[in-house]
């Protein structure tokens, strides 16, 4: 097996907080690597030894064969980085961060500016390439920062954190950037704290909890151990609860739960049950407000693989 | 897994326009990009040079006019016998920005950027006091147009005057890096601004800017005669109006040359620490 990148036991301490407590993270090219955990776990440390910002303190890493301390050079030669907060310069304009960029690469001038116009256009930013970055939207910076990573045309991504903080929409933009990455034949490791995104990007997955890893497999065989998907729903009538409830447990073989009040869930074994909800919902004339199909939470995940939770409420998670 | 499995990854769309070219000088090449890089900032956001413009002006009206008369007896030959010093002081005042701008900077990530990318160390902070100088020269245009409007004078030659901006420019580009220092050794950027103000006061303020040194009291004789920015403004004294210049522009160099020597790779080093 040949790996993009590789990490084998890396330890980090700050002062007394040990952020890594031997972590091995590998995939192989062309692939997405998804790191899952809480805030806190130690993914964006562990991007940072990757990209070459931090030394670990024990273990090694490698990126296309090269020693992440030793040939640090090399290495950033051929990876890219977008870090969990914008580090883009918000006085320059999206053109001139690029172009800054590619000058610091070695790209002769004319190249540079091609380059930057070449991922301006590709990222929805050619219109605004003229103002300063200060007045992009989020959605933008992230794109603007994304498309910082891609000058040097590296074989290895790192995205931390791509989506947090963007709403749906958004995200679904930054999800189809990264499956063209990945198409583009590069190699992409992707932190999040959302069960939903590492199933939906990667190949594989890493979860992570307080510096350790605790689970890696395919999201499938993940979702296998963790469960799959449930069935929300909220009926129009609180009066009609009882009923919907009924109607879940009938199709589901569980008792629903009640999470919050006028809330039913329940775990379901696949997509057609989902359907099933829907059509006896319809039939027994019961109307809902919310009715929708979901992965567990990361909150949920944990608790399956660890016996506890991450510490705080699925809703704090996903703020 | 073993060590032999670790292959290099094949290199996706590594044709085309962004194949670099291997040229060489590339810590100042990667240096002056940088450097523009601050001067379009500087330039687009002007309020930052607002320091090293109202400063000057602010010393000299308070100074010349505040106590001129008493000090000189006149405010014209103060003008003359202050200016030169206050062009020291503005500059080196001047010069506890970068450090306040640099841990901002690298408190909002775009240093990270920096980081990965396969190009030296040292290469953004040179960058950032190269792009600074501006603000020296920004604040000698003013100070000097001040003071030609209110009747300064140089007793030398243009020239020569000219030369006294030039050596005040060098010392407070290797003085910059003191202040680079600081600002990777502290965490906060209001605590850099805090340290460089206090190291600045003694410096400044513990010569013979104001008053000729005889009137001072002994202890602070001992002071001003062993600071090093006393020779400096000495040496911009001397070209600005004339007496022996030799002895304190080689002292200037010298103090120079030592603090670029002492805290330039002092603080890249503190910069490849900081995490
Ligand atoms: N520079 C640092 N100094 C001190 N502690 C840090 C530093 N960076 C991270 N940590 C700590 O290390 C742990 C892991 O952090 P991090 O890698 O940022 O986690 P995540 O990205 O998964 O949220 C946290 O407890 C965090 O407080
Ligand atoms: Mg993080």
């Amino acid at each position: 097996m040949t790996f993009a990148f590789q990490a084998e036991g890396l330890v980090k301490r700050f002062g007394a907080t040990t952020a890594l407590a031997g972590v091995d993270l590998a995939a192989r090219p062309g692939t997405v690597l998804g790191v899952l955990g809480p805030n806190g776990a130690g993914k964006t440390t562990a991007v940072r030894i990757l990209a070459t910002l931090l030394r670990p303190d024990a273990g090694r890493a490698v990126v296309g064969g090269l020693d992440v301390v030793r040939d640090a050079d090399a290495v950033r030669r051929r990876i890219g980085l977008t870090g969990q907060y914008a580090s883009i310069d918000e006085d320059l304009t999206g053109a001139e961060n690029l172009v800054l960029i590619g000058r610091l690469l070695d790209l002769r001038t004319a190249d540079a500016r091609a380059r930057a116009a070449e991922l301006l256009a590709r990222f929805d930013l050619a219109e605004a390439a003229g103002r300063p970055a200060r007045t992009y939207s989020g959605g933008m910076r992230r794109r603007l920062d994304l498309a910082a990573s891609l000058v040097g045309r590296p074989d290895v991504i790192y995205l931390d954190e791509p989506t947090t903080g963007l709403d749906p929409a958004k995200r679904d933009d930054v999800w189809s950037m990264v499956r063209g990455l990945v198409g583009d034949g590069s190699t992409v490791l992707l932190t999040t704290q959302y069960l939903e995104e590492a199933d939906a990007l990667a190949d594989e997955i890493t979860v992570i909890d307080h510096g350790r890893v605790i689970a890696h497999d395919t999201p499938d065989d993940l979702k296998r151990i963790v469960g799959g998907q449930t069935v929300v729903v909220r009926p129009a009538d609180p009066a009609r609860l009882a009923e919907a409830g009924a109607i879940l447990a009938e199709v589901s073989g569980h008792q629903a739960e009640s999470p919050s009040r006028g809330v039913l869930t329940v775990p379901v074994p696949g997509d057609k049950a989902f359907t099933e909800v829907v059509r006896r919902l319809d039939a027994a004339g019961v109307a809902v407000v919310e009715l929708s199909l979901r992965l567990p939470s990361l909150d949920e995940v944990f608790f399956t693989l660890t016996g506890h939770g991450t510490g705080k409420s699925s809703e704090e998670a996903r703020a | 897994m073993t060590t032999t499995a670790l292959a290099p990854a094949q290199r996706p769309g590594g044709t085309g326009t962004a194949t670099p070219a291997r040229r060489p000088f590339a810590l100042l090449r990667h240096s002056l990009a940088l450097a523009g890089r601050s001067l379009t900032k500087t330039m687009r956001t002007p309020e930052q040079l607002l320091d090293v413009t109202l400063q000057p002006v602010i010393f000299v009206v308070i100074f010349v006019y505040l106590l001129g008369g008493a000090i000189a007896g006149s405010q014209h030959e103060y003008l003359q016998f202050l200016l030169p010093a206050i062009m020291v002081q503005t500059a080196m005042f001047a010069s506890t920005a970068i450090g306040v701008n640099l841990n901002t900077d690298i408190k909002k990530g775009v240093f990270d950027r920096f980081r990965s990318l396969p190009i030296a160390r040292s290469a953004p902070l040179i960058g950032a006091v190269v792009g600074d100088v501006i603000r020296f020269v920004v604040s000698m245009v003013v100070l000097l147009g001040l003071g030609f409007a209110l009747g300064f004078r140089f007793g030398t030659s243009p020239l020569l005057g000219l030369s006294a901006c030039l050596l005040v420019l060098v010392f407070s580009f290797c003085l910059s890096w003191a202040s680079v220092l600081i600002g990777m050794l502290v965490r906060e950027p209001g605590a850099v601004q805090g340290i460089s103000f206090v190291l600045m006061f003694p410096l400044t303020f513990g010569t013979n800017m104001m008053v000729q040194t005889s009137t001072l009291p002994g202890w602070l004789q001992a002071w001003v005669k062993l600071n090093p920015v006393t020779d400096v403004m000495a040496a911009s004294r001397a070209l600005m109006l004339g007496g022996p210049t030799a002895a304190p522009v080689l002292h200037t160099l010298a103090w120079s040359l030592g603090m670029l020597a002492v805290f330039a790779p002092l603080a890249v080093r503190a910069y490849r620490r900081r995490t």
